[in-house]
């Protein structure tokens, strides 16, 4: 592979984004104020599945400084169910209707002067329930007689569906092992520190709605959010915020925008609704799936991988909002890295009295990561090869891409066996063993995990509807604009918000490369949804390479335009233009140039210098589909590519394990990813150290946990434990760059990896620390009363 | 309505006279009424550190604390770090050693670092990893905020060495 010489992509520049930040002058949802704004308050439901047999509302409207309160009937009648990207009868209003079906469900909502005047409303609002048959196992929750959640729905069984891929019956009856696990993966919550809100207000004259919000799909969503709302789609605006985190969790937000919009309507003044931790903790959109696997790998007598099956049950809670999404996304690469000739999968998805699933970093595929590395290294213990050794063998090799997986996904690129390579050289693995060896003879129990997996990037729509026969949406765009002012400035408008990371930096880094000035010379402004283009938003790690491909597109326009006049104006043909150094100039006669001043000033204000026909002004927009996305088979025995930009990485942690408390503490980390050309090493940095961090918290720490009788027992920061400083280490970690072929400069997402690869490593630290035990590990987190168990009935 | 009694507040070096409600957190009152709206609220039961300011010198969590109780403190938020367009040399160091991402818990850990900073000018990693973790951040995995201020404390002992 050529190397190219790139000014600014690949350069650790600081970020744009940061002076508002670090001064503390960025606007969050919660910093908005409208004149005359209205706070408001939810009282949620006390129990996990309930009647609603009587409100009264008297005593709240009562109160001084109370506007408005909703209930139920206030949904029924104001708003339509909220978004689901789903087609199966699952209806969800931002007000429970009739029933509610997990505890901390929104019954009734009050809008006040102050959020304190608000809370004292919501407490005096009395609601009568019966309570119905509780269920929180979803193996108790398909049993012929269980309590039913949907009338909607024949019972809890929302979907199940087997998709199978090559020869899979016949590739376990060759096989000389098999490898069978069952594994556990429980339910964690993406807990951005920002809660999600909605400032909402709305004019009864004109029908018009403008929102504030922090949900992060503004163009994409906006007119399923008119529809819930009942205004016309082109009245409803929404203003993009600073997002104060999202891990997927703010795709979509219709409870919070749901709640704050009828309280606009209702009491005709601005509101404001922002979740509490409370709130946001048990009814938000942030669970991440909750799984319970069956799982199968086949296995020649060399250790070479010949299928894998997958039964996985899906504990999806009380509603079905993103549908199987989160298993069409697990199938882009349920095969990982290597090289598996068949597959089946068969998902169950189960309905329960819980807090439903939102999306959280990962998206499904995390859990599925899990699923296979687990199996990899049980395999390697059944057939006594070293966990290392068995992986090189089933890689796909260099030479192979682009390569097409059983079920139809392209994955675009990849060189696994440098990841890993590198992964083992900044370990000092082999010093490593002999370390772990001498602990071993002192009595400490030190473990050394490995995990080779992939991290799927820039998402495609058919994952959402291939398991139906009828096929659905095949767009997921993203657009910018571009406009070189008559003072030689660019800016650039994004029409997605900015969720938390650095799209900003990553589109003036991709101005200055293509016209050679500096990224600060750039202004990126965001622009709200009623002037937006086509942009699906941030989601499955896609935005690097999509406003990187955006900006390209709208930046060969805009050279374009400026070739001709500058061509005009030398009297040169357009194709000799070029752009260096913040100028235009005729290649080959160094005299003749123009900064983007005189071009900017000529195309703005000087028609009588332009082309003729040529209209006055400098801009360019462009929207950017997905670069490969092609269409399902009919018989869905291809699947198509729909995820095709396949990131990869090695972790290797180094843990030692109490085995009498059930602690688990770093010695080290090592992370080696490929996310193809790096754009901003210290952004792409803080991505992979952060997710991982999310990564050890769903090893260890952080379970959205329910009790039996569907109480959840995780309602707070004192229960639901998120990763301090203290608890997560230094950690190393190290790049290899094999560019996509596919995108622009050779960019794949990077966004999701830290956290999709860490447990299954961490797991397999932890089982090795505790091998003297023969502990085997088969759920996460592994939380010290886990761990302090697993000794426990190994040494019984 | 509820009824209010007067406090004073000295914040960021501005005094204020205000009449407030005696369950008003100080959080409230200083993100509500006096609209500096850089110090952000992340739980609401004194976990998570994102509203932390200085009262009278100490870390405070904000969002624990009744306006009342702050009653002639002088207080020091996120706004009061920077000088006109000039980042303090603290934010100047999160911004290089990519200390944030995106920037919610980050005023409150600018106010851990600066105490820290202030009682301890060269912090060993442990001692900087134990100060923040007073404070929770969902983004960066804390290693751009240990850098950031073990940057910070050099570049603040080489300006008062010089001076």
């Amino acid at each position: 592979m050529a190397t190219v010489e790139r000014r600014w992509i690949g350069k650790d520049v600081p970020r744009l984004e940061d002076p508002k930040l670090l001064a503390g002058r960025a606007t969050y949802t919660d910093d908005v104020r409208l004149p005359g704004m209205l706070h408001a308050a939810v009282l949620r439901s006390p129990h996990p599945h309930a009647r609603i047999t009587r409100i009264d509302t008297s005593q709240a409207r009562a109160l001084p400084g109370v506007f408005a309160v909703i209930t139920g009937e206030d949904a029924r009648e104001l708003t339509n169910p909220l978004p689901a990207f789903c087609a199966e009868p699952v209806v969800q209003y931002a007000l429970a209707v009739d029933k509610v079906r997990f505890v901390g469900e929104a019954v009734a909502a009050v809008a006040a002067v102050d959020r304190y005047t608000a809370e004292d409303a919501a407490a005096l609002i009395e609601v009568e329930y019966e309570p119905l048959p509780v269920v929180t196992d979803p193996f108790e929750a398909m049993k012929p007689g269980a309590a039913k959640l949907h009338e909607t729905l024949p019972g809890n069984l929302a979907f199940e569906k087997t998709l199978s891929f090559g020869d899979v019956t016949g590739d376990f009856a060759a096989a000389d092992h098999v490898i069978r696990r069952t594994l556990r993966w429980h339910r964690a919550s993406a807990q951005p520190l920002e809660t999600a809100g909605a400032v909402c207000r709305f004019d009864p004259i004109g029908q018009r709605m403008d929102v504030w919000s922090n949900t992060n799909m503004i163009n994409f969503v906006g007119w399923l959010i008119a529809n819930t709302l009942k205004v016309p789609a082109s009245k409803l605006n929404i203003h993009p915020m600073y997002v104060g985190g999202s891990f997927g969790s703010k795709h979509v937000l219709g409870k919070v925008i749901g709640i704050a919009g009828m309280l606009a309507k209702r009491s005709g003044r601005a509101v404001k609704f922002m979740e509490d931790r409370v709130d946001n903790l048990l009814a938000s959109e942030n669970l991440g799936c909750d799984r319970y696997y069956d799982a199968e790998l086949a296995v020649s007598k060399d250790g070479i991988f010949t299928s894998i099956r997958v039964r996985v049950v899906d504990d999806y809670g009380a509603y079905f909002q993103f549908g199987h999404g989160t298993h069409g996304n697990a199938l882009a690469q349920v095969t990982g890295p290597y090289r598996i000739p068949s597959f089946e999968y068969t998902v169950q998805c189960v309905l329960t009295n819980k807090c439903q699933q939102g999306v959280f970093r990962g998206a499904g595929s995390d859990a599925g990561n899990f699923c296979l590395e687990r199996l990899v290294d049980a395999a390697a213990r059944e057939l006594a090869i070293d966990h290392v050794e068995i992986r090189r063998r089933n890689f796909i090799q260099p030479d192979r891409f682009p390569f097409k997986t059983p079920c139809g996904n392209i994955y675009d690129s990849g060189d696994y066996p440098a990841v890993l390579d590198k992964a083992l050289d900044m370990a000092g693995y082999a010093e490593l063993r002999r370390m772990q060896a001498e602990a071993r003879k002192q009595g400490r129990y030190i473990g050394i995990g490995l995990a080779t997996a992939h991290q799927r990037s820039v998402y495609g729509p058919t994952e959402f509807w291939f398991w139906y026969d009828s096929p659905g949406l095949t767009s997921v765009p993203e657009s910018v604009g571009l406009g070189l002012g008559p003072t030689g400035e660019f800016t650039v408008t994004m029409f997605s918000p900015f969720w938390g990371n650095s799209p900003e930096t990553v589109v003036a880094q991709t101005v200055a490369e293509e016209f050679g000035i500096h990224p600060y010379q750039v202004t990126v402004t965001h622009e709200d949804s009623q002037h937006g283009l086509p942009g699906a938003g941030p989601g499955g790690s896609r935005m690097t390479v999509m406003l990187t491909g955006a900006v390209v597109g709208a930046s060969r326009k805009l050279k374009d335009k400026l070739a001709r006049i500058a061509a005009h104006h030398f009297e040169a043909a357009p194709a000799d233009i070029t752009f260096a150094d913040g100028r235009a100039m005729v290649r080959g006669v160094p005299d003749k140039s123009m900064t983007y001043g005189d071009l900017g000033l000529k195309a703005y204000w000087f028609k009588l210098d332009l082309p003729p026909g040529m209209e006055s002004g400098l801009e360019a927009r462009h929207t950017y589909d997905h670069p490969y996305l092609t269409m399902p088979s009919a018989d869905r025995k291809d699947l198509g590519a729909f995820y095709p930009m396949m990131a990869h990485g090695a972790h290797i942690p180094v843990v030692e394990v109490e085995p009498a408390t059930g602690r688990v503490r770093f010695l080290r980390y090592i992370a080696v990813h490929d996310v193809g050309t790096i754009v901003n090493p210290k952004s792409l940095r803080g991505q992979i150290t952060g997710g991982i961090t999310q990564g050890i918290g769903m090893a260890l720490y952080e379970e959205s946990a329910y009790d039996q009788q569907g109480q959840p027992l995780t309602g707070s920061f004192m229960d639901y434990l998120l990763p301090t400083a203290l608890e997560v280490p230094a950690f190393e970690i190290g790049h290899v760059e094999t560019p996509s072929p596919f995108t622009e400069y050779g960019v794949k997402g990077g966004g999701e990896g830290g956290r999709m690869i860490a447990p299954a490593a961490i797991a397999a630290a932890v089982e090795d620390a505790l091998a003297p035990f023969g502990v085997r590990v088969d759920e996460v987190p592994l939380t010290p009363e886990r761990i302090v168990n697993l000794v426990e009935a190994a040494r019984r | 309505m509820p009824r209010t009694v007067p406090i004073g507040l000295n914040v960021n070096g501005v005094r204020h006279e205000l009449n407030v409600e005696p369950r008003w957190l100080l959080v409230d009152v200083i993100r509500e009424v006096l609209g500096l709206t850089g110090t952000h609220i992340g739980c609401e039961h004194g976990v998570c550190g994102t509203c932390t300011v200085l009262v009278n010198g100490e870390t405070a969590r904000s969002c624990l604390m009744l306006a009342v109780g702050a009653d002639g403190a002088e207080i020091l938020t996120v706004e009061g770090l920077s000088r006109g367009d000039r980042l303090h040399p603290l934010q100047e160091a999160f911004r290089e050693a990519q200390g944030l991402q995106c920037g919610f818990c980050t005023p409150g850990m600018l106010m851990l670092a600066h105490e820290l900073l202030r009682d301890n000018a060269a912090p060993s990693e442990q001692e900087i990893r134990e100060a923040i973790s007073a404070n929770l951040c969902r983004c960066t995995g804390y290693q751009g905020i240990v850098e950031a201020v073990r940057l910070a404390a050099t570049r603040l002992a080489t300006a008062a060495a010089a001076s």
